[in-house]
């Protein structure tokens, strides 16, 4: 299929909308997407014909919502290439498929003085956790640094690895947009022995995701962030490893048999899902996967590289050294997600003033505080974009910005 | 909708560029450090209680117009003035931002905001009250701080 945004655009209610009679220019999306008319339908659908309980009951309704439930698994695991739907594991969100993992994987792996590495990029959902394993047994964390230009410095990676049991770290920064070479990472983990963990959040929605190809041993992603509901987080993993890992939380669908002296745990991945989940948004984020397969990831990518580009031309063009754009400057290197400081104005003055117009910025330090502090800021406006963003909203990114600079 | 002109009144913007009561306080001053989670605002307040009287006061960090603003203002309506004041102060503040926790108390018309007034289109923004009273919840860390 070709790609053409105008389509694209028709496919997405609330982009239609007006807020004081004035459109909305949504550049948020590193945050959370919007959604497509195809999920919505999907969601409400399966409400007002569909939903039942999954995996507990016999009758006819139940059975056909623990199908959709499970072709969802399935429609995931084909979307980033997973040799089996069961390496699918679903939680609430990103950041408990990360805790999912880091506890779990490390509970059975990790003993005081074990090194886990982190980069400095890393989002405080890949840093609190493990500062949680630090406490309670004495593991020790190492950290990539950065070049100046917000990518990791790999100049001594293989020595960072040495000794290490699991290198954890994003695909892509949510404030820099730096995209990493997660291929090369694992590689490299792997030559020394370490299991790789990869927050993928921002680079699923936007780019084609091979987890075979890229060699991960986990990967964590949200449903939010690529058109589909909240609620959902996705958790791929080795089977093998998934297999070795003691439960993450207890309760019912995760277990075998539970007795007075105790208890067995289903197979992978029920193992791991215990309680009602979120069911009607699973189903309906089979749809959000079905939406950006047929668009197609090669062109939601290569869009987003030519926003890139007329962002970085524009902002300079406009700005020039009233503006500095954090990250990589290739388009090639980086998602379309620009952190910026803009002559001196708060970033919360600066999203306020934006808000006047409409433009939807997130301003703040968007849960990486020791990246910040490596930046040398409190915080940042950060205008990210996605498959239905234009350059012409681009443009009404630029011409809010000039009108901020009446002010302050 | 409420305009800008609500929010970034020139008293307020004033305040900005040319924060008053700024720096630290050497001890026996005591301080207090507030932190707004949301945006990374920082501010730490520095107050000299004697006699029961706040005798001086200064802040510093780094925020938005809003919080150091406020936090300016702040300074300069209770620097001097004796501790039951500057709680009384805070109260009819809190009051106008609308985050008095007691929902019983009564307004005390006899306090006079004067240029804190500026600041009552905050709360046409919702999410900058915070902002506003960053440095004022500070103040009562610190208050708390000088009676240890």
């Amino acid at each position: 299929m070709t790609f053409d945004v105008t389509t694209i655009r028709k496919d997405f209610p609330v982009l239609h909308r007006l807020v004081n009679d004035k459109p909305l220019v949504y550049l948020d999306s590193a945050n959370t997407s919007q959604k497509p008319q195809v999920v919505i339908d999907a969601l409400s659908h399966f409400m007002e014909t569909g939903y039942a309980p999954i995996n507990r009951s016999a009758y006819q309704l139940a059975a056909k919502a623990t199908d959709a439930y499970e072709a969802t698994r399935s429609a995931l695991a084909t979307f980033i290439n997973a040799p089996k739907a069961n390496e699918v594991v679903f939680t609430k969100n990103a950041t408990e498929a990360l805790n999912l993992v880091i506890m779990s994987w490390g509970q059975a792996n990790l003993k005081a003085g074990d090194t886990v590495l982190l980069t400095h990029m890393e989002h405080h959902a890949n840093i609190v956790p493990w500062h949680m394993l630090v406490a309670e047994r004495g593991i020790q964390l190492r950290w990539v640094p950065l070049t100046s230009d917000g990518q990791l410095d790999l100049t001594n990676l293989d020595e960072l690895l040495k000794g290490v049991k699991a290198f954890s770290f994003t695909s892509m920064s949510n404030v820099l947009g730096t995209i990493n070479p997660v291929q090369h990472l694992c590689a490299a983990a792997h030559k020394a022995g370490a299991i790789t963990i990869v927050d993928a959040c921002q680079s699923v929605p936007h780019q084609p995701t091979d987890v075979q190809k890229l060699g991960a041993d986990f990967m964590v992603f949200s449903s939010h962030k690529m058109c589909g509901p909240s609620g959902v987080g996705v958790l791929w993993g080795r089977e093998s490893l998934l297999e070795a890992m003691p439960p993450f939380l207890g309760g019912g669908n995760m277990i075998a048999d539970v007795r007075l002296d105790g208890f067995t745990t289903a197979e992978v991945p029920a193992k791991f899902e215990a309680g009602t989940p979120a069911i009607a948004e699973v189903v309906a984020l089979s749809s959000a996967v079905q939406y950006l397969t047929q668009v197609g990831m090669h062109n939601v990518r290569q869009h987003e590289i030519e926003l890139s580009t007329y962002v970085l031309n524009t902002l300079n063009a406009r700005f020039g050294d009233d503006i500095t754009i954090h990250g990589p400057i290739n388009p090639e290197l980086r998602g379309a997600t620009f952190s910026f400081a803009f002559r001196g104005i708060h970033p919360h003055d600066l999203s306020q003033v934006l808000d006047q117009t409409n433009v939807c910025v997130r301003a703040g330090h968007h849960c990486a505080k020791p990246l910040m502090k490596i930046l040398g800021a409190n915080a940042t406006v950060r205008a990210s974009f996605y498959l239905y963003n234009t350059t012409q909203e681009v443009d009404a990114l630029a011409d809010a910005l000039d009108s901020a600079s009446d002010i302050f | 909708m409420a305009g800008l002109e609500d929010l970034y009144r020139e008293i307020i913007l004033d305040h900005y560029r040319t924060p008053r009561n700024r720096g630290e306080l050497e001890a026996p001053a005591v301080s207090a450090e507030g932190h707004n989670p949301l945006c990374g605002d920082e501010i730490r307040i520095f107050i000299d209680v004697k006699d029961g009287l706040v005798s001086d006061v200064r802040f510093n960090g780094s925020g938005c117009s809003i919080s150091q603003s406020s936090a300016s203002m702040m300074t300069t309506a209770v620097k001097g003035k004796p501790v039951e004041q500057v709680r009384a102060i805070v109260k009819r503040f809190k009051q106008m931002m609308t985050i008095d926790e007691d929902e019983n108390s009564s307004i005390d018309e006899s306090i006079n905001l004067g240029d804190l007034e500026a600041l009552q289109g905050v709360v046409k923004f919702p999410v900058r009250i915070k902002c506003a009273t960053l440095g004022w919840n500070t103040l009562l860390d610190a208050l708390v701080e000088s009676d240890k």
